[in-house]
């Protein structure tokens, strides 16, 4: 049967809220409000009572993995654990309950925060000084390529309008190059998943604003060439992005800065251990070298002489505002917790243990599952399953099979250089026997694979819904519940 | 392999049949195979006008989407207006699914375009 | 080992035998010398739990917050009630650690929430289609207008001032960068002047942008907004409150086109700005131009119901540089908080939230003009926010309402400096008649000339 939605378990005259009476002198709001604005049919909304309320959202709930009901191995994502202390100190009312527009001398603390988490992510990168504002991802490149635009502009090179990305770059390089203004230029992989040093020279010219790297790759392998690849980029009057979503590699190892990139997002979401939140919300600071510092999105948190902090508006060369006030604080203070909470050596034992981790991983599943590049893996690796699917079963076939284990599965098909890619990323909150368990899983399913290769083929076996029709989803798109 | 005699091909896995000055154009069936189950179709306007080699619609299929590029010059005359509605149309018979018919400025063009055995001989290296 | 990574050091030890090395820094041999940073990073001593606990009570101390203050200021944040359910689901850390429903069979949680909140969206607003949501009111206006260029080919966006100075700025930020122009125009009695703007649409006019309240808390005709734009071939953005939806015509009856906003107001704390929510939704023929994450109703092999990201062939992981947008987010826990917030609520709920607001944003206007060191400054009909002029500057006056556990309303003059002295005052249906009350009278006293410390 099909699970109901929120509005067919609504019944006129049932209420969840609670709200005191008007305490105000009663007037006609018609008195008060032309009637030519106002609307004449209540808003469809569902009318339930409290109780509806929560075992309806609280069944929804059960129908979701998450990192803590499993392991959730989604590489590129970095599914860490999410300490429950840091969501607890986020919901203090003296965080939550802040407005965004109070006097400066009325959130002090707040400011603060944001002023140290920017100290501190600048030390941990290697830059100058970070911007908290934008809120993802894909919103921390946005800005970061903004800057880099606004800075050539600045020289008075407004032939700069390429971004060079690799073919194995997450899509958001792309995208985000193309929303603020570039065209974007792919050079391709060499045998060892990195990029090929040739390729980009054959592309380095008077045009190239920037290129957009991943360090380690989503290939989970570090740019060997990284400083011929800087100096060359910087040769051609050039500037070096920074991708961080495969920062938990490198916490306390190795600095974006120190490797050549002018430009970092970080994404807290991921190595700074922020939960996701079912997609959101996160937080992607953008992070700059010295002579990028005026472009910075404002307003940007200073601190002076005695210690007050304040918020600094007169910052004409920035690339003005990507977002509303100060970017996603709530995020910001789980992050600035867990940097709290770890300290320097703790950082790196972060890294260290994920690294060990991913290798310890593809070291057992290479003998099951074909392996496209041998070296040691940083913090995640790639494998395919092509030998697989010579047998007639696909990655996706893979990936379904794996949820009757109980783990969430891989990435798959990504990167998009290697085929029936399932791109596996531990993380180090997970301990060797549950990485054992998902070994023995994948082992399992392999042999499945040869011998009885529908068991495979039909799963999920267990969960709420078997394999959905995407096909059928975007054919005839219902996007929201009709009567 | 399915390819019909009599049409041409470009190198993007269009496919054009001329009658007069007037040019079907659609996609071949090697392109829809590697698509999947196509979705949604986006198609220009009547009295557009491309240049050979200008993106002219987008085929889209649940994981992927493609350009779909005009083999020839000309002026958009008639638009498929059913392929809107049933975009499968293109997966279930691609040789008849023409996107859009075009007014060629130049016939002559057509014969930079492949003509059926050259258009197996590329795809059988394609697929390599 | 730190609390947070369970594989003990002998674990360590055996996984590297298993691999063949002896260190764990042989597993970094790929990182070039002359880049690994060979020494400790510089960052505070780390802390352990009640130690951080401790340091970030301080650190919380040190802000006023709403809970125990009154808090009169608005402009783009709302202390509207969060009813106490809301947390207990968005608490549930099935929902709050899983990741985007990229594996739909295990993330049919989510997922339903999304389409449920797609649908009270659509519902509230008038409009067909919704998105997932985007990262605040700010950027899904910025994005809105990138989409009204893509429907229309056309690259010029129609702001009135009256619209929030920073969702303006965001706009402006993608603006300069994706080769759209921003044109800004009058307004005229704190509403937008549609004479203004009739002198500025041209054949090159994307859309005109109508915020509704706008940032003076006036409400807009959007329809004549409608008509103006929709005659000269461009789109109607309208930015709205989505608590005022509860009593004002909804957008899309009113001819919107798209329709955004910012969603903190249901059910999400003001969090010093954020996370929040912002909401796009339009009409259907603009579907295939949304950007966003979409959540679609499809079946499994069995024929159940079930629901799935759909429409992906338009986001970046597929098109890359021809991506309708680079988002590939979603504040996918705020719109689960926007949607409880609305299920509580439900038609009710929501039109008796709104009537509250503005019976007493009257209220505290009318009491505010009768102590007489106040003064009108605009008569356009408002909702809950409104404009009333001090005699003396409004950040000392808010400085001094400090003293008496008042937050005291936005100082407008920062951004309209012909607006001397002029206090943006919100008032939510969390603020009594007594803390009306006590604001118009400790504000009056406060704003005499000379007037000593009131106790």
């Amino acid at each position: 049967m099909d699970r109901k939605l929120i509005f067919e378990i609504s019944k006129e005259g049932r209420k969840a809220y609670s709200l005191p009476a008007c305490d105000v002198p009663e007037t006609d709001i018609e008195t008060l409000i032309p009637p030519e604005y106002l609307r004449k049919s209540e808003p469809d909304l569902p009318e339930v009572s409290e109780i509806d309320l929560v075992r309806h959202f609280i069944g929804l709930s059960k129908l979701n993995h998450s990192v803590d009901t499993g392991f959730y191995p989604l590489g590129s994502c970095t599914m860490k654990y999410n300490p429950k202390i840091n969501e607890s100190l986020a919901n203090l009312s003296g965080f939550a309950k802040v407005h965004p527009y109070q006097d400066e001398s009325a959130v002090q603390g707040c400011l603060g925060i944001l002023y140290n988490m920017d100290m501190m992510l600048a030390e941990i990168t290697g830059m100058e000084r970070v911007s908290l504002q934008p809120a993802a991802g894909a919103h921390g490149e946005l800005a970061g390529l903004m800057i880099i635009k606004a800075y050539h502009e600045s020289r008075g090179e407004y032939n700069r309008n390429k971004i060079i990305v690799p073919d194995s770059s997450h899509g958001t390089n792309p995208a985000s190059a193309s929303v603020a203004g570039f065209e974007v230029v792919e050079v391709k992989s060499n045998g060892h998943g990195c990029v090929d040093v040739d390729s980009l020279r054959s592309v380095l010219n008077d045009n190239v604003a920037g290129l957009m790297l991943t360090n380690p790759n989503t290939l989970g392998l570090f740019e060997e060439s990284i400083v011929e690849i800087a100096d060359l980029v910087h040769e051609a009057g050039g500037l070096l992005y920074y991708d961080g979503a495969n920062a938990n590699a490198i916490l306390g190892i190795s600095r974006p800065g120190d490797m050549g990139f002018d430009v970092v997002h970080l994404n807290l979401h991921k190595s700074f251990s922020t939960p996701h939140g079912g997609g959101g919300p996160g937080s992607g600071p953008v992070g700059v070298k010295k002579e990028l510092v005026p472009f910075l999105p404002t307003p940007v948190v200073e601190k002076n002489e005695d210690g007050y902090y304040y918020l600094d508006y007169d910052r004409p060369k920035s690339i003005g505002r990507v977002r509303s006030f100060y970017g996603n604080f709530g995020v910001v203070v789980k992050a600035y917790a867990y940097i709290m909470s770890l300290g320097a050596d703790g950082l790196r034992k972060v890294s260290e243990a994920a690294v060990l981790n991913a290798n310890y991983m593809m070291h057992k599943l290479k003998k099951y599952y074909h392996l496209p590049f041998e070296q040691p893996c940083m913090h995640e690796f790639v494998i395919s399953g092509q030998k697989q699917k010579e047998k007639g079963v696909s990655t996706l076939d893979i990936a379904k099979r794996l949820m009757d284990f109980g783990y969430h599965p891989p990435t798959i098909y990504f990167p998009l250089i290697v085929k029936e890619a399932m791109m596996i990323e531990p993380t180090e909150t997970e301990s060797k026997e549950t990485l054992d368990g998902f070994i023995e899983a994948m082992v399992q399913i392999a042999r499945e694979v040869e011998e009885e290769p529908e068991t495979v083929l039909n799963a999920p076996h267990g969960a709420a819904v078997s394999r959905l029709d995407e096909t059928r989803a975007a054919r005839n798109p219902i996007l929201r519940w009709k009567d | 392999m399915n390819i019909i005699e009599g049409l041409k091909y470009s190198k993007d896995h269009e496919w054009v049949r001329a009658e007069g000055n007037k040019a079907y154009i659609g996609i071949t069936n090697y392109a829809q195979l590697e698509l999947g189950d196509i979705v949604y179709i986006e198609l220009p306007s009547p009295g557009d006008k491309f240049e050979a080699g200008d993106v002219l619609g987008v085929v889209e299929s649940v994981k992927t989407a493609a350009d779909v590029y005009s083999p020839v010059s000309g002026t958009v005359v008639e638009v498929n207006e059913e392929l809107a509605e049933s975009p499968e149309k293109v997966n279930e018979v691609p040789y008849e699914s023409w996107f859009v018919i075009l007014e060629m400025d130049d016939p002559s063009e057509l014969e930079n375009l492949m003509d059926e055995e050259e258009y197996g001989r590329y795809c059988i290296e394609e697929g390599k | 080992m730190s609390n947070y990574i369970p594989t003990t050091e002998e674990q360590q030890a055996q996984m590297l035998k298993e691999i063949g090395l002896k260190r764990i820094d042989e597993l970094f041999e790929s990182i070039p010398e002359k880049v690994r940073l060979n020494r400790k990073l510089n960052l505070p001593e780390k802390m352990s739990e009640p130690e951080l606990a401790e340091h970030m009570y301080e650190l919380a101390a040190s802000n006023k917050n709403l809970d125990e203050y009154d808090c009169f200021l608005g402009a783009g944040a709302y202390d509207h009630y969060i009813p106490a359910v809301i947390e207990h689901i968005t608490g549930r850390s099935e929902f709050y650690t899983a990741y985007t429903p990229y594996q739909p069979e295990i993330s049919q949680g989510t997922l339903q929430a999304i389409f449920e909140y797609q649908t009270m969206i659509c519902g509230l607003t008038g409009m067909d289609v919704s998105n997932a949501s985007m990262y605040d009111g700010a950027t899904a206006l910025a994005e809105a207008a990138a989409m009204s260029c893509k429907v229309t080919g056309r690259k010029e966006i129609l702001v009135p001032c009256a619209v929030h100075p920073e969702y303006k700025e965001v706009l402006k930020t993608y603006a300069r960068f994706n080769g759209s122009v921003v044109v800004e125009t009058e307004y005229k009695n704190g509403v937008t002047d549609i004479d203004a703007l009739k002198s500025k649409i041209s054949a090159n006019t994307a859309a005109i942008i109508i915020q509704n309240p706008n940032f003076f808390g006036s409400i807009e005709n959007l329809e004549s907004f409608a008509e103006l734009a929709h005659g000269n071939g461009a789109l109607l953005i309208a930015y709205v409150d989505p608590v005022s939806l509860g009593i004002l015509k909804a957008p899309g009856e009113a001819g919107a086109d798209i329709v955004v906003g910012e969603g903190q107001s249901l059910g999400n704390p003001v969090s010093f700005g954020g996370p929040y929510l912002g909401f796009l939704a339009a009409k259907e023929k603009f579907m295939r131009k949304m950007p966003g994450r979409i959540v679609g109703q499809t079946v499994d092999k069995t024929g159940k119901r079930g629901f799935v990201l759909t429409m992906q062939a338009r986001e970046q992981h597929i098109r890359r540089e021809k991506a309708t947008s680079n988002i590939c987010s979603n504040q996918a826990l705020n719109a689960l908080a926007a949607t409880v917030y609305l299920t509580v609520m439900g038609k009710k709920g929501l039109k008796e939230v709104a009537q509250l607001c503005v019976k007493k944003a009257h209220y505290a206007y009318k009491k505010l003009i009768e102590t007489g060191k106040f003064k009108t400054v605009f008569t356009a009909p408002f909702f809950k926010e409104f404009l009333v002029k001090s005699e003396i500057p409004i950040q000392d006056l808010n400085k001094k309402l400090l003293d008496y556990k008042i937050i005291g309303g936005y100082p407008i003059e920062k951004n309209y400096p012909e607006l001397k002295n002029c206090w943006l005052l919100a008032v939510t249906e969390k603020r009594s008649r007594k803390d009306i009350d006590r604001l118009a009278s400790i504000a009056a006293e406060l704003s005499s000339v000379g007037s000593g410390r009131l106790k």
